[in-house]
């Protein structure tokens, strides 16, 4: 609740910075909690209906939690035609779940992208939103995965020990 | 910064375009790490951190280290620019971090161009 | 009229230091009291990599170098050798024996045919900070603008110039800003459109990251000209690292006084903020555009009433494209008769008449250099893909390139010596769209690339109007029935005729130009099309239904990698016999394929 009024706050209030806002609302918890979604309805006077209608358009926003680790596979053209898709089935292949879903353990989510400008070293695959990885190959799925479990078992345990 | 008026503009375009000639002294070499998007993901940050060290390491006080974005060619990245005053400027390209360590040592500091790493010497044409 | 000779005068540093760019001003100034503008062009050229002898002046196309040239040979050089057209001797190069080791840049073919103007500092400087910019003359023409220039004056050079959109119509950027000037309202907006909604495209992104300030010194002098003191970026969020420094490109200037009141301290206000979208392709479409910067869903209307008119909260709006402002302040600073001399057509008369100055094209795919390139309007598609991005890589034949993204269409080999410019791709059935370029190696199938861009298109088609919404959809279902091997005669006419009615009834740009790449891939390569039909063969190998994997008991070594790594176990054999695939079990997922060594894999 405290954080919403805060992001309210950055923004000045303004309705029209009602997608900025869902933004910054959508990093602080992963998806579009509905309690967010009221108070943001509440502060800035807007129906929620047209605040679930912006929420629902935008293929940005998630309503249900994503995974803790978020795979999106670019399916630009460019990554297309160097068999973007073939990466994508490999991971549903290894994670067991379809495009757009969360592993039953919460731990990893399937998405693909659109385009994210990287053409030249397709196909290419974002780890979360920053961690970009070029000229990706379908048969070392496994591995891939592998290798972020162990750099999160890693990175849990460190934690734990500090 | 007070706000410039139009003769402090053009003032301050002399002033930063002569300080970014090379010249011997506390600025003979610039290395600019290309780091758009791109660039990035093929590594240019870890290609950044280890010139810095490299330089600081060799104790380089006359060299510039700076990012610049994109250089287009996107299937060499991460790339870089090495000048050194009164020479033309080198393009390195397909960089790692112990690649860029041998072109300050050699190239910065030893002042023998890498042949192997380097794509061209020169620039492009600007109309 | 093209110039007959070019005179390249070296500025980089070691040329600089040399009082280089006095020579430029002597040099021009010295042609023009000889009366020479239109036949000599002087142009500005990064390090040649001559440093020891600068300044250096080099002459094409007669490839005449000179070295170490002061102030005073002007005046003999121009006599000499513009007018009397004999080399001057005194400064003459003589180079040394023995070749350079390393190539020089300009040698390079990638670099060798492109001419830097959107781009023009590309590399060259550090884009968080604005002192680097200004150095380049970056502010120099806004600081004409605000002093020297009414906003008629402006718009008149814009419209001289031959500008059009490069976010995709192309239309003439000059016309618009006259029509937003005289729209009436007293508050009226600048928008630069930084959505590159076109999977396939990164030159607003590489723009945006690399020259901030270009877009923003663009963006002033369109508020200058239209009467606007607000102005939005509306970037797609995928782009974090370009939100990042226009952020810090806006910050920057309003610390100089370059952004915000009273700027340069010629009584002109001005500022602008950053809007991320939301991942939605739709919103690169004016109308939409607007409704997302307003906070709404980002939903199209129709435009009996221009955005120039009613916008933005209903007030007058100017929206350009990020590459169409970074060109503006080089045309201001050049003239527009500069900027006119690049490129194709004429628009002295009629400002549709050609297309004048350079595109950015990202090419991607099937070549050698990938990348971002300036050419002038008017090379050619060969020049593009075989020059200057390397041509495929080896064992690959050229197929089609793909430009202008889910709104453009394939071009096939016949039209490779097609010159690329805004009106010679609609012929063609393309578009220019924001400069994607995407090349098809020959075991690209035609049927699964017009599939992939009408699946987007259905995926991010807004809803609001049936054409679009339904008719993507069944579009969609003929190709996947085409590739499945279970498409009639009938159903490949019945997606020619849906595609004809989308693009005639659709509301927006976007259902507009969706079938484009159906019908290209219709119009260019229909026997492959009806392969699928008549054949249930997919030439190319790619549609799943239609080929089977098996090995070829002659190559195979029985090295097992392929067994290793298939996600099926479908394939059996002992180590270092050949191997079989298990056809009923396999997936078709290509793997044994992309790991075979001995190429034994064969797709049928
Ligand atoms: C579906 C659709 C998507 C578009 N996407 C973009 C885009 O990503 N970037 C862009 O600059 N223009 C895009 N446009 C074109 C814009 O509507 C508009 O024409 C352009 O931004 C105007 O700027 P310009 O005249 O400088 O090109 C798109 C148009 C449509 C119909």
């Amino acid at each position: 609740m405290q954080k919403i009024l805060q992001i309210v706050e950055k923004w000045g209030g303004r309705k029209d910075c009602l997608i900025e806002m869902l933004h910054d609302v959508q990093t602080e918890y992963n998806h579009l909690p509905e309690s967010a979604l009221r108070v943001l309805s509440a502060r800035l006077s807007v129906p929620l209906t047209q605040i679930t209608h912006v929420a629902t358009f935008y293929a940005s926003f998630s309503l249900v939690p994503k995974g803790d680790t978020r795979l999106r596979v670019c399916m630009g053209t460019a990554c297309y035609q160097k068999g973007g898709n073939r990466i994508l089935e490999a991971l549903e292949r290894e994670l067991k779940v379809k495009s757009g879903e969360v592993t039953p353990d919460g731990e990893f989510s399937l998405e693909s992208a659109r385009c994210i400008g990287c053409c030249g070293i397709a196909p290419a695959l974002v780890v979360d939103d920053d961690d970009v990885f070029g000229k990706v190959n379908p048969t070392k799925m496994k591995k891939f995965v592998a290798d972020i479990k162990k750099k999160k078992q890693a990175g849990k345990q460190s934690a734990a020990e500090a | 910064m007070p706000k410039l008026s139009i003769e402090d503009l053009k003032k301050m375009r002399e002033d930063a375009a002569r300080k970014r000639i090379l010249r011997d002294g506390e600025s003979r070499v610039r290395i600019t790490i290309h780091m758009g998007t791109c660039g990035i993901m093929s590594g240019a940050r870890d290609v950044l951190k280890a010139v810095l060290s490299e330089v600081e390491a060799s104790d380089l006080k006359d060299t510039i280290v700076t990012t610049s974005g994109c250089a287009g060619l996107c299937s060499r990245e991460p790339m870089a620019t090495v000048e050194i005053a009164g020479h033309a400027p080198v393009k390195y390209v397909d960089l790692t971090a112990e690649k860029v360590v041998r072109i300050v040592k050699e190239h910065i500091a030893g002042g023998t161009v890498v042949q192997e790493l380097a794509l061209a010497v020169g620039s492009e044409m600007t109309r | 009229m093209e110039p007959r000779l070019s005179v390249l005068i070296c500025s980089g540093t070691g040329c600089a230091s040399n009082k280089s760019m006095e020579v430029m001003d002597a040099l021009r100034k010295e042609i023009a009291t000889r009366g020479l503008e239109q036949e000599v062009e002087v142009v500005q050229t990064g390090c040649q990599g001559f440093c020891a002898v600068g300044p250096i002046v080099y002459v094409q196309p007669d490839d005449v170098f000179y070295q170490q040239v002061g102030v005073k040979d002007v005046p003999r050089l121009v006599e000499e050798h513009f007018l009397k057209g004999r080399p001057y001797k005194d400064k003459l190069y003589v180079p040394p024996m023995g070749g350079m080791p390393i190539p020089k840049l300009m040698d390079i073919p990638f670099f060798k045919s492109q001419v830097l103007v959107a781009l023009r500092n590309k590399g060259l400087i550090d884009p968080e900070k604005i002192e680097d910019y200004i150095a380049r003359d970056g502010y120099q023409a806004l600081a004409r603008v605000l002093t020297e220039m009414k906003p008629e004056q402006v718009i008149e050079c814009v419209t001289k110039s031959g500008l059009r959109g490069r976010g995709g119509g192309g239309f003439p950027t000059g016309v618009k800003w006259a029509s937003a000037r005289k729209a009436s309202g007293d508050i009226k907006y600048v928008l630069c459109n930084g959505d590159e909604g076109d999977p396939g495209a990164f030159m607003d992104r590489s723009i945006m990251e690399g020259d901030p300030h270009s877009v923003l010194e663009g963006m002033c002098i369109a508020a200058f000209a239209v009467g606007s003191s607000q102005g939005y970026v509306y970037v797609r969020k995928e782009y974090p690292l370009a939100v990042q420094r226009i952020e810090v490109a806006i910050e920057q200037a309003r610390e100089f006084g370059l952004l915000g009141k009273d700027i340069l301290g010629a009584g002109f206000d001005f500022d602008v903020e950053v809007r991320r979208g939301a991942g939605a392709f739709v919103c690169g479409e004016s109308t939409a555009l607007m409704a997302s910067i307003e906070g709404n869903p980002g939903e199209p209307r129709a435009k009996y009433i221009h955005t120039v008119d009613a916008g933005l909260w209903n007030r007058p709006s100017c929206l350009n494209n990020v590459e169409t402002f970074a060109n503006v302040p080089m045309i201001l600073q050049r003239g527009w008769e500069w900027f006119s001399s690049i490129g194709t057509g004429d628009v002295s008369q009629d400002p549709w008449g050609g297309s004048k100055g350079t595109k950015v094209f990202s090419i991607a795919g099937d070549v050698n250099n990938t990348g971002l390139i300036e050419v002038p309007m008017g090379t050619t598609l060969r020049e593009i893909v075989f020059d200057i991005a390397g041509g495929l890589p080896e064992g690959k034949r050229f197929k089609a390139v793909q430009t202008g993204g889910p709104s453009g269409g394939f071009l096939p080999e016949s039209l490779l010596n097609l010159p690329v410019d805004f009106d010679r791709l609609v012929e063609a059935g393309s578009m220019m769209g924001s400069g994607g370029m995407v090349v098809l190696g020959h075991d690209k199938c035609m049927v699964d690339s017009a599939k992939f861009f009408i699946d987007f298109t259905a995926d991010e088609s807004c809803g609001k109007c049936t054409p679009c919404r339904i008719g993507s959809k069944i579009m969609l279902q003929s190709l996947e029935k085409i590739s499945e091997g279970k498409a009639t005669e009938e159903d490949v006419e019945q997606l020619e005729r849906v595609a004809h009615e989308v693009a005639n009834l659709s509301l927006c740009g976007l259902g507009k130009s969706a079938p484009n790449p159906v019908l290209t891939a219709l119009r260019y390569f229909r026997d492959e099309v009806m392969a699928h039909v008549h054949e249930k063969r997919c030439p190319a190998g790619e549609c799943k239904a239609l080929i089977t994997y098996s090995i070829d008991a002659g190559k195979c070594t029985g090295c097992t990698l392929c067994a290793k790594n298939c996600p099926t176990d479908c394939i059996t054999g002992e180590r270092k016999a050949a191997h079989a695939i298990v056809t009923d079990r396999c997936i078709k997922c290509g793997s044994c394929k992309i790991v075979c060594n001995f190429d034994a894999v064969v797709v049928q």
